[in-house]
């Protein structure tokens, strides 16, 4: 059998044994040593990298955890406070892990915005950037499934609350239900699953990543200026210079990170998640997590059904706009590399749209709030205002832009940029 | 190798054939899979109930569980149910059912309803004595205010539909069951 051709020479017997066995010296060195990084890439392309180390400790915490959990409804509650307890750093495990949560969507949510601002999600980008949204889903889907584990007043009437939401399809919706519980309420069939579901996920997560890294290491990573590197003047090696960087920035955040976990653990979290779920008693208020608020905001600002002209037939029951609009929101992002119609793909270049964007993440920061907030009252206009703008921005005007904005010159290349000329 | 006109082998028939019968395999092995999430015997050997009502007083209220969700039992008097169905033009009401179609004939003064709010799911408070029941002296659900009347009709509040009447019969005078 032949060697394949572009594996390099080492110094290290022994690591040049295995390299020709077996090439994966060469594959690291490839892509984390002298992989060319556009050299102005900022600390917000940092985050990738983060919410990376995030998922590693989301993973090994849970592992632990799971050692200590048992996934019946007559026990589950106890097992967790057991962990917090009597377990050997039995709650440091469980505070990394739930407030790891709320970081790893902080991470996300960063890295995300990052790509709108700078255009990362366009040519030739697409790919990468739709397996990212599907990472996004997949995270939500294994966080919702998570919080239902430690069988608290918030877990049952938060999977209670979500799972009917499936109720609005018309004709399936009911018997889809069913399905999902096991049985015909949020009892322990549904619990059981959520469990073995909750310890899949994770790793079908880390599948995906390898697929987002790899798509990433094919076009390479986008920089500020959204210029393509142009020649080996306009990059550096990752090694030593980003991976220093990225470890200033690793480091930073978990200190961030690690103060909530130890000073401030349940800063994040309901007090109805302390009390054992009762399936006959709703506790006054349902309200997600915080990195669900916006999209729960979006479900909730639906309300009037929608009848065929001058009968009382009605042909969208506003729960199902609601499904809709939620789901849609997050479908929408899949097809935004074609949704943007403008050439330039930095915001920093585009004057109009920059402005958008940030109407943007003022408008999930209101609908944020108000998911926070009982339903219904003057706010409830509120949450349809930044609902509208939200759906607004990414059908209408990211297409329109492309046509109508008068952007700023772009630089030549990256080392053109007046920003990059130390 | 046979090849037609258009240049299709036997091969090209071979493979499209081989990955046929793979998909109705892979499919048929998803069947159990996916069957095995519906809900087991043991758990669809729990799906009915049987209330015993003789303890039940007129005027007293009594929360029952079916399927792991409460159910609403209300022993109305017979001015109740009078006011109750005299009180407002049924027609007008956001979801349209007269009190006599949400209870057995012969049985008027009992109504029987699943005690979830047809809303986002929460029970709505009521059934204990001392509860605030709204105004219309029914069910009043804390989470979004919806209220509903004597008959468990939604009268106030964003919920869409009245609270659901389930399959239930009386066995005999006193006894009923649900499912």
């Amino acid at each position: 059998m032949s060697r394949p051709a572009n594996t390099q020479k080492f110094d290290n017997c022994l690591i040049q044994w295995i390299d020709e066995r077996l090439p994966i010296f060469t594959m690291l060195t490839k892509e984390y040593g002298v992989f060319p990084m556009p050299k102005n890439a900022n600390y917000l392309w940092s985050f990738g990298g983060i919410a990376l180390t995030m998922l590693i400790i989301m993973i090994v915490t849970g592992v632990f955890l799971a050692m200590n959990y048992t996934p019946n409804t007559a026990l589950a509650f106890d097992s967790v406070q057991r962990t917090m307890r009597d377990v050997n750093y039995g709650w440091l495990l469980r505070y990394v892990h739930m407030n790891g949560a709320s970081f790893f969507f902080i991470a996300v949510y960063i890295h995300i915005f990052r790509g709108l601002y700078y255009g990362s999600y366009k040519s030739p980008r697409e790919l990468l950037w739709i397996v990212g949204v599907v990472i996004l889903i997949l995270m939500m889907a294994t966080a919702f499934m998570g919080y239902a584990l430690p069988w608290s007043q918030m877990s049952g009437w938060g999977a209670t609350v979500i799972t009917s939401l499936f109720s609005a399809i018309p004709v399936i919706g009911d018997g889809l239900v069913t399905w999902l519980w096991g049985g015909f309420s949020v009892a322990n069939p549904t619990l059981n699953r959520f469990f073995s579901l909750h310890f899949l996920l994770p790793f079908v997560i880390l599948g995906v990543v390898f697929i987002h890294v790899w798509a990433l290491h094919v076009t390479g990573s986008n920089n500020p200026t959204g210029v393509e590197p142009k020649s080996e003047k306009d990059t550096l090696p990752f090694h030593p210079y980003f991976t220093v960087k990225d470890s200033y920035a690793l480091v930073t955040f978990m200190t961030i990170f690690l103060s909530v976990v130890f000073f401030a653990p349940l800063a994040l979290t309901e007090p109805d998640h302390f009390k054992h779920f009762n399936p006959m008693q709703t506790p006054p208020e349902i309200v997600p997590e915080w990195y669900f608020l916006p999209f729960y905001a979006i479900l909730r600002s639906f309300t009037h059904d929608i009848y065929i002209p001058f009968t009382d037939i009605i042909i969208l029951p506003a729960k199902l706009q609601g499904v809709m609009g939620m789901f849609g929101s997050l479908l929408l992002l899949m097809v935004l590399p074609w949704l943007d119609t403008s050439k330039v793909k930095s915001a920093r270049y585009r004057p109009v749209y920059k402005w958008c964007l940030l109407l943007l993440l003022v408008s999930l920061c209101v609908l944020g709030y108000v998911g926070s907030q009982p339903a219904g009252g003057s706010l409830a206009v509120v949450g349809q205002v930044a609902t509208a703008y939200y759906f607004l921005h990414f059908i209408v005007l990211v297409p329109v832009l492309g046509f109508v904005e008068k952007t700023c010159p772009v630089p030549a290349s990256i080392s053109d940029d007046p920003c990059c000329k130390h | 190798m046979g090849s037609t006109k258009d240049g299709a082998t036997r091969r090209d028939f071979l493979y499209l054939t081989a990955g046929a019968m793979g998909a109705v395999a892979v499919g048929t092995a998803a069947v159990p899979l996916v069957s095995s999430m519906n809900p087991a015997a043991d758990t669809l050997a729990l799906s009915t109930a049987e209330v015993d009502l003789s303890h039940i007083e007129v005027g007293q209220r009594v929360v029952a569980v079916w399927r792991g969700k409460p159910i609403f039992i209300d022993h109305r008097s017979a001015e109740e149910v009078k006011e109750v169905r005299a009180e407002v033009d049924w027609h007008t009401l956001r979801d349209p059912q007269s009190d006599a179609s949400r209870v057995k004939e012969g049985h008027d003064q009992w109504l029987v309803m699943i005690g979830i709010c047809t809303h986002l799911g929460c029970i709505p408070k009521g059934s204990k004595q001392g509860d605030p029941r709204g105004e219309f002296g029914g069910w009043f659900c804390p989470c979004h205010g919806s209220e509903y009347d004597r008959s468990g009709r939604i009268r106030k509040g964003p919920a869409p539909r009245n609270l659901e009447v389930p399959p239930y019969k009386f066995v005999s005078d006193t006894l009923i069951r649900i499912g």
